[in-house]
């Protein structure tokens, strides 16, 4: 709620009250921020996950039937709530660095308020029509933040592809969420034992049979409502648009594409598990889904040269990973992962912000190289964060991801294990060859002339984030250790929680440090000298395929655009003949109109003329009585008294 | 000795000549001449009735009034006249039709 305010505040402003901007943004983050720890700590302990402390409030009366919004609190609102505050007050306080020079300072705090409290509200929704609005706002704040530098075509094209592809996606959740209201009469997920994840209505829908593939119906919906999570947090086929969504501004990329927006697709599955929960043929799309996203996108990170453009699939990827610790190991195996990754995937991108300011904007990591001096507060705290995510261990991401392969494997989904592990085993591969490119060797970074440029640590604004966001990037999964597992047990108390192998972690680590050892020998024992080598390239025409992302957009471009520009004609055709038809009528009433005129014309007008003349004659004529001359008035009044007189003798005569 | 009749015939005769005189003069005095002529034949009727012994104190009360009446009027009338000739420049009756409508 606090950052709504403060987006709506923001947005009236003029572009002169910086401090104001900034200083309402983060300090209703920052609000947001201790409420929603305090809440984490205090009262949604665990032993919440039944009884969720829900509050709904009527909002549409319509007939004999409410619309109600409601607000749910439980555990993994808490967790949500508070990894997003935290991490988005962080990055609040980074781009005031990162921003600092840009002329639209204010506006892009108004919208970084706006989008905080589209994903706040997301998270705690308890009614699907104020989930889907906050989607939507989400969405639309990731559209303006995406084209914030709207003069380039390149950020516009982007905002646009970002909003349309998602929208595909939330028109499946839209069915989904508009068949459960119909079907079970309610859009509410808890209401007192009527709601839509508890036991009456789950059992309502499992009961009834589809004739999609003979799933019950609660499957289906979960898949409808996992097509908005497709769409969100751009699995495949709808990941096309993440990687174009780095023309935002880097802080944008770590908040949205890295942490937060992105983790709303997760976070929805999670939150209507139990819908899923009831028919393993929905678990199996979303695992499948989420293994093949993963190895896809690791595959085309591994060809990438643009910094973040590799850490967009690498997003991708890791996004994939979520779904499937959804599927096989349940909420808080797809949950865990999810916090670690918000922590070191933002860690990375603001770590990528700070290189490319200080490289001069150069975003080309054949054209970096041996920042590790210079830099060195971002060459730790990047390394850290590469670390958690290639699944080092003791840093978090080892954990999380030890958890879902774990999890995969008991599972008996051997197709989607085999497919994550081999993309672990390249996630390894393309930090390293990142981070060797940007920080290892020489510095390779000459412009046009030859002239080097030399690279300079950023301001304090934006290393001491990194800082932060490193210490929890290493420290976090130590709350969801095999051996100890809190984060667990938080979310799901009743649930099994898987036992430590100590193997299965052996065999992960290895992996870990193949794909790092390959790395390190191609990218950084044969540092290449020259701007444009890369050793890879010489697998071709693998490397060109992987280069252009599979050839997906191209695909997308002929198949899917096209037909919408047909349809834009057709379109167009139809509205031609509109306006005849609007044409002919007009043209009728014109000429009824003209009647009308005629009739005026030719009729009335005589006749009102005649009267008037009639009128004047008789005036004229009586007006001759008035002669002036005393003598003819007092004959006139003569002539009176006699006719009197005569009439009175009448009268008299008569009796 | 005389009837009352006769003086009454008399009486109108005199009324009905004074309006005709009225009506038709041209000469603006003489149309007061008439007027004076129909004041005097009604003043005749009071009288003939009081001979009559109709009317006790008011016949001559009556006419005495009217007397005097009558010689006002006839000096208004008459300063109106001169006005009229000052301004026209004639007495004539049918060249006053200013207030014509």
């Amino acid at each position: 709620m606090l950052p709504l305010l403060a987006g709506a505040v923001g947005m009236l402003l003029p572009l002169s009250q910086r401090r104001l901007s900034f200083g309402l943004a983060v300090g209703a983050l920052g609000a947001s921020t201790l409420l929603s720890i305090g809440l984490l700590l205090g009262p949604l302990g665990a032993g919440r996950e039944q009884a969720p402390f829900v509050f709904n409030v009527d909002w549409l009366v319509f007939g004999g039937s409410t619309l109600k919004l409601g607000v749910v609190l439980n555990p993994l609102t808490a967790v949500m709530i508070a990894m997003v505050s935290f991490v988005a007050l962080l990055i609040f306080i980074f781009s005031h660095g990162y921003m600092h020079d840009d002329r639209a300072y204010a506006r892009f705090f108004a919208f970084l308020s706006l989008f905080c409290a589209g994903m706040l509200g997301l998270c705690v929704a308890n009614s699907l029509v104020l989930l889907f609005l906050a989607w939507e706002i989400v969405g639309v704040s990731s559209y303006l933040l995406i084209g914030f530098w709207h003069e380039k075509p390149s950020a516009a094209a982007a905002a646009k592809k970002a909003f349309l592809v998602t929208k595909l996606g939330d028109l499946g959740f839209l069915v989904g969420i508009l068949w459960v209201y119909g079907q079970t009469g309610t859009q509410l997920l808890f209401d007192d034992g009527f709601g839509i994840l508890e036991d009456a209505q789950l059992q309502s829908l499992r009961a009834a049979t589809t004739a999609f593939f003979g799933m019950n119906l609660a499957g289906v919906i979960a898949l409808l409502f996992f097509c908005g999570a497709v769409g969100k947090s751009g699995q495949f086929p709808l990941h096309v648009w993440l990687p174009d969504a780095m023309e935002g501004p880097t802080p944008v990329s770590a908040l949205i594409h890295a942490a937060t927006m992105v983790a709303a697709g997760v976070f929805l599955v999670a939150r209507t598990y139990p819908l899923f929960a009831t028919d393993p043929a929905a678990l199996e799309v979303v695992a499948w889904i989420g293994a093949v996203t993963a190895l896809l996108a690791a595959t085309i990170a591994v060809a990438q040269r643009d910094i973040k453009r590799i850490l967009a699939y690498s997003t991708v990827s890791q996004l994939g990973f979520m779904m499937l610790g959804l599927a096989v190991g349940g909420v808080a195996v797809g949950m865990f992962h999810l916090i670690t990754h918000a922590f070191f995937k933002a860690l990375l991108f603001l770590g990528a912000g700070s290189v490319i300011h200080g490289s001069h904007h150069q975003q080309d990591i054949f054209k970096m190289g041996g920042l590790r001096g210079p830099m060195k507060i971002t060459f730790v705290t990047y390394l850290v964060g590469a670390a958690a995510l290639a699944g080092v261990v003791p840093f978090a991401g080892f954990w999380s991801k030890d958890e879902i392969l774990l999890a995969a494997w008991h599972h008996h989904a051997y197709g989607p294990f085999v497919l994550t592990m081999a993309a672990s085993f390249l996630t390894a591969f393309y930090m390293t060859r990142q981070v060797a490119l940007v920080f290892f060797g020489d510095s390779r970074n000459v412009d046009e002339q030859g002239h080097a440029h030399h690279a300079h640590e950023s301001p304090l604004s934006m290393t001491v984030p990194l800082m932060i966001l490193a210490v929890f990037a290493a420290g976090i999964g130590l709350v969801g250790t095999p051996w100890n597992n809190a984060f667990g047990h938080f979310l799901e108390p009743h649930a099994a929680h898987a036992q430590a192998d100590l193997p299965f972690m052996a065999v992960a680590t290895v992996v870990a440090f193949a794909g790092i050892g390959a790395g390190w020998l191609l990218y950084g024992r044969l540092a290449p000298a020259s701007a444009t080598d890369d050793p890879l390239a010489r697998a071709q025409p693998l490397y060109r395929w992987l280069e252009h992302r599979w050839y997906f957009d191209e695909l997308y471009g002929v198949t899917v655009v096209r037909l919408l520009r047909i349809l834009a004609q057709l379109a167009e055709l139809i509205d031609a003949m509109l306006d005849l038809v609007v044409m002919a009528i007009s043209g009728g009433l014109r000429a009824v109109a003209q009647g009308f005129f005629w009739t005026d014309e030719h009729l009335v007008r005589p006749a009102a003329r005649l009267l008037a003349g009639a009128t004047r004659a008789g005036g004229a004529a009586l007006s001759r009585l008035q002669t002036g001359r005393v003598q003819r008035s007092l004959s006139a009044v003569t002539f009176g008294a006699t006719v009197l007189l005569g009439l009175l003798l009448l009268v008299m005569f008569a009796r | 000795m005389i009837s009352l009749n006769a003086v009454l015939m008399l009486s109108a005769v005199l009324f009905a000549v004074g309006l005709a005189g009225a009506l038709t003069r041209k000469n603006a005095i003489l149309v007061l001449v008439s007027i004076e002529i129909m004041m005097n034949a009604a003043n005749l009727n009071f009288i003939a009735f009081w001979r009559a012994g109709l009317l006790e104190l008011t016949g001559p009360l009556f006419a005495l009034f009217t007397l005097v009446i009558a010689g006002a009027e006839s000096a208004v009338g008459l300063a109106l006249v001169i006005a009229i000739y000052r301004h026209f420049k004639s007495v004539d009756v049918a060249n006053i039709q200013t207030l014509s409508g």
